[in-house]
């Protein structure tokens, strides 16, 4: 089993081999790819040693110690935190050798083609249609042929960026929604795709609005079985959750900390109200990353040692709906207690701009972007409404909602 | 911003908010003991009996279980075990509103009388309460909070007499050793004074929670023999008054789970309108709402908990954010646990009021969340305006 000696032994000797001073950024990170030391939980030859993930903090201090690039992780979330759990899940190692290490690396950017304008918590029901092209097939040799997609997707970060996507797409409108869709991996640069920016409340183009007509995919590119997309979407949208708010955070991390500096900084805006509210707030915050800290713990493989009842759940469960759950509410609450703080400051707002920035982060620029992004965070990645669905039904075990639609052919709901 | 703005301590690097396979063993054995001698039923058939509390029940669990001597090492008599493995017990007292002095005695009590030495005055007494032998309380009244010295109500006279009244002291009536923290002709100490003592009255209160019973204690020229003065005596009692504040988050959180869980399963059964009531939206996302705030607090506890078991200089940010945080969801759980079951919940047939009586009383106990939020403010440089 690889420990910490081990990896702290693995990262020396790739810092040995490729001092980060002279080597160019895209090698030194190919060669720690390679070395397993990318997601050290990843297998061995897919840029890990299969080793728990709770470890991969000791390659990556000593390796911000020693200067090494990192791979800008905030420009290529989508790929990380979404594309690649769900190809290392359902993908055939021909796939996972094609797109993990150029994912890892951030050669190639990922994006994720789900939701549709008709298609929004109710993601089931997307009318994005792949039809399969009997007589022409892209790879020589392949048993089917191709699948022609056409239709729209939306919500799409990075999409003008992207090489390629995960996207779910209707094979069998004769069938039940959930039993009809298949997952798919998109090239976007096809002559099909086309992407247009999408302007949201805090006046950038973060998201894309993505039209697909007459885009091919070779059926090689399809992940899970045909008529299986919506099994394989759950692991994306499972790691989507955690993705957003679960991230390890230190105490005062994220937008409790912009708070409590600017309480710090600016002691003449201070009133008992605000200050009753703030430190409920920190309360609040400091739980929600101790909750975190417990969830991840339990995960952690390494929790089967002495422990009761802690089997390794390598897969988020529905309980990470719960985390998102919180930190989109403090997210929200707290950048409102500091546009508030603020005073006149808070009637300011920095830029109104339409931009198309390369990432986000929740926490940049000035409060009233907090304000208006974190806005974001209960619709996005599952909607707070029904996240709690989620947690009452599968966590609870509550009878669910009557549901009309469940054994209707997907062509015969209304629409 | 001046370079002396305090910042937030950092937490203890890495905190165990697991349990584990020991502590899950302890668990079920006080759970077994629960399910056999504390069903709902039996809590309010005993309160109407009138006994302060189920005497048969404290045996088997502080002597028989030796639940009594887990905050006390193996040298004076007690298991050597930890506040983590403590919290458990109070977590399973919790989830049935146990009626016996558990907090009171074998925690706060406990840990008063640890943090004053090891002379046979103390030790004595500590091994009679770590066995179960004898019920012991701190003598200051419930909402006392840590991290301000309390107001002395009793004043001790340079011959250990001593003379005064405490208010609200919970378990007051089955105690038979009271821990006096009073002011003596050489400022603070801590007195040990017989409950059945000459000059020692208790008058009992009805209180809103009748499972943790209250009595006000008049001194009245009682002896008492000297266990610590001063800067020890205060640091005994502060420990102590951490720890309880501390492991109280756990009781709690034992409250907001059965609540939760009787809530569940309570809507999941009863059908309205042709279905289960608990497949309405507007209930299943407010029991979704619950299970986070008490998946929150079990985190909160646990942290409180180890903070306190391995003296982390973060125990007193871990009990304030645990104490803080804790109260409140307790009260909503029972609250809801009352509403959710409609009629039924405002019946005294059906334990929730035991539940929300002890969520509310729970809520005061130690400090009011608002006195933890602002004793939390210096800790972590958040200071008033």
């Amino acid at each position: 089993m690889t420990d910490a000696a081990d990896l702290r032994r693995r990262t020396a000797a790739l810092l040995a081999a490729h001092p980060p001073a002279g080597t160019d950024r895209l090698d030194f990170l190919r060669a720690r790819f390679d070395a397993g030391l990318a997601w050290v939980h990843f297998p061995e030859g897919l840029g890990g040693l299969s080793a728990p993930r709770s470890l991969q903090s000791v390659v990556d201090a000593e390796l911000t110690a020693a200067g090494a690039p990192d791979n800008d992780p905030g420009r290529i979330g989508i790929g990380l935190g979404m594309a690649a759990p769900t190809i290392l899940r359902f993908g055939s190692e021909e796939q996972r050798r094609r797109w993990l290490r150029p994912l890892w690396t951030g050669e190639e950017v990922w994006c994720q083609l789900f939701s549709e304008p008709g298609a929004g918590s109710d993601l089931a029901a997307l009318a994005t249609r792949a039809v399969r092209d009997e007589q022409h097939a892209s790879h020589p040799g392949e048993a089917g042929g191709d699948w022609i997609v056409d239709g729209q997707k939306v919500w799409t970060s990075s999409a003008h960026l992207a090489r390629w996507a995960i996207l779910i797409a209707r094979t069998d409108p004769a069938v039940p929604k959930h039993r009809g869709i298949s997952y798919f991996v998109c090239d976007m640069t096809d002559a099909g795709v086309e992407v247009r920016p999408l302007r949201q409340i805090t006046g950038e183009a973060e998201f894309n609005e993505v039209f697909l007509t007459g885009v091919r995919i070779p059926d090689a590119h399809r992940l899970g079985e045909v008529g299986e997309g919506w099994k394989v979407a759950q692991t994306t949208l499972m790691n989507e959750r955690v993705a957003i708010g679960g991230a390890r955070i230190p105490r005062e991390g994220g937008m409790i900390g912009v708070a409590a500096e600017d309480w710090r900084a600016r002691p003449e805006l201070r009133t008992h109200d605000l200050h009753q509210r703030l430190l409920t707030l920190w309360v609040e915050a400091e739980v929600a990353r101790l909750t975190g800290e417990r969830l991840r713990q339990q995960m952690s493989p390494t929790a089967g040692s002495g422990r009761a009842g802690a089997a390794p759940a390598p897969q988020p469960g529905p309980e990470g709906s719960g985390m998102k759950l919180a930190f989109a509410r403090l997210a929200q609450q707290i950048s409102g207690w500091e546009v508030e703080f603020l005073a006149e400051d808070g009637l300011a707002y920095d830029d109104w701009t339409m931009r198309r920035p390369d990432g986000v982060d929740f926490t940049g620029r000035e409060a009233g972007y907090r304000y208006l992004r974190a806005k974001g965070n209960s619709i996005e990645g599952g909607t707070s409404e029904v996240l709690l669905n989620i947690v009452a039904e599968r966590v609870l075990g509550l009878p669910p909602e009557p549901r009309t639609d469940k054994d209707v052919a997907w062509k015969d709901l209304p629409r | 911003m001046t370079d002396a703005t305090p910042r937030p301590g950092a937490p203890a690097p890495d905190p165990d908010l697991l349990y584990s396979e020991d502590e899950e063993a302890l668990r079920a054995a006080v759970r077994s003991l629960l399910a056999d001698r504390c069903a709902p039923a039996t809590v309010l058939a005993g309160l109407e009996s009138g006994s302060a509390h189920d005497t048969g029940l404290w045996r088997a669990l502080a002597t028989d279980i030796g639940t009594a001597g887990l905050l006390v090492p193996e040298k004076l008599g007690g298991h050597g075990a930890s506040a983590r493995e403590a919290a458990v017990v109070l977590e399973e007292l919790g989830r049935s509103v146990a009626p016996v002095p558990y907090l009171t005695s074998a925690v706060i009590a406990v840990t008063a009388l640890l943090g004053c030495g090891d002379g046979a005055e103390v030790t004595g007494p500590l091994a009679a309460l770590a066995a179960g032998r004898t019920i012991g309380v701190l003598a200051l009244p419930l909402p006392t909070a840590p991290g301000a010295p309390p107001d002395l109500a009793v004043r001790a006279a340079a011959d250990g007499t001593l003379t005064g009244r405490v208010t609200s002291v919970a378990d007051a009536a089955s105690a038979e050793l009271l821990l006096v923290p009073a002011e003596g002709p050489d400022g603070p100490a801590l007195y040990a004074v017989a409950a059945a003592a000459e000059g020692v009255r208790t008058e009992t209160v009805t209180p809103l929670d009748l499972t943790r019973p209250l009595g006000h204690l008049a001194f009245d020229g009682a002896r008492g023999r000297l266990l610590a003065t001063g800067d020890r005596a205060r640091a005994a009692v502060e420990r102590a008054l951490l720890t309880g504040a501390g492991l109280l988050a756990s009781e709690q959180l034992g409250v907001a789970e059965w609540c939760l869980a009787e809530t569940v399963r309570h809507t999941a059964g009863r059908t309205q309108f042709g279905r289960p009531v608990g497949s309405f939206q507007a209930l299943k996302h407010r029991m979704a709402a619950l299970w986070l705030e008490v998946a929150s607090a079990r985190a909160a506890a646990r942290y409180a908990a180890d903070a306190l078991a391995a003296d982390s200089p973060d125990a007193p940010v871990a009990v304030a954010v645990a104490q803080a945080y804790c109260g409140p969801v307790t009260v909503r759980a029972a609250e809801e646990c009352v509403q959710l079951h409609g009629g039924l919940g405002m019946t005294w047939e059906h334990p929730a009021h035991l539940f929300l009586k002890r969520a509310k009383s729970d809520e005061l106990a130690l400090g009011s969340p608002g006195r933890h939020r602002n004793a939390l403010g210096p800790l972590v440089g958040i200071d008033a305006p």
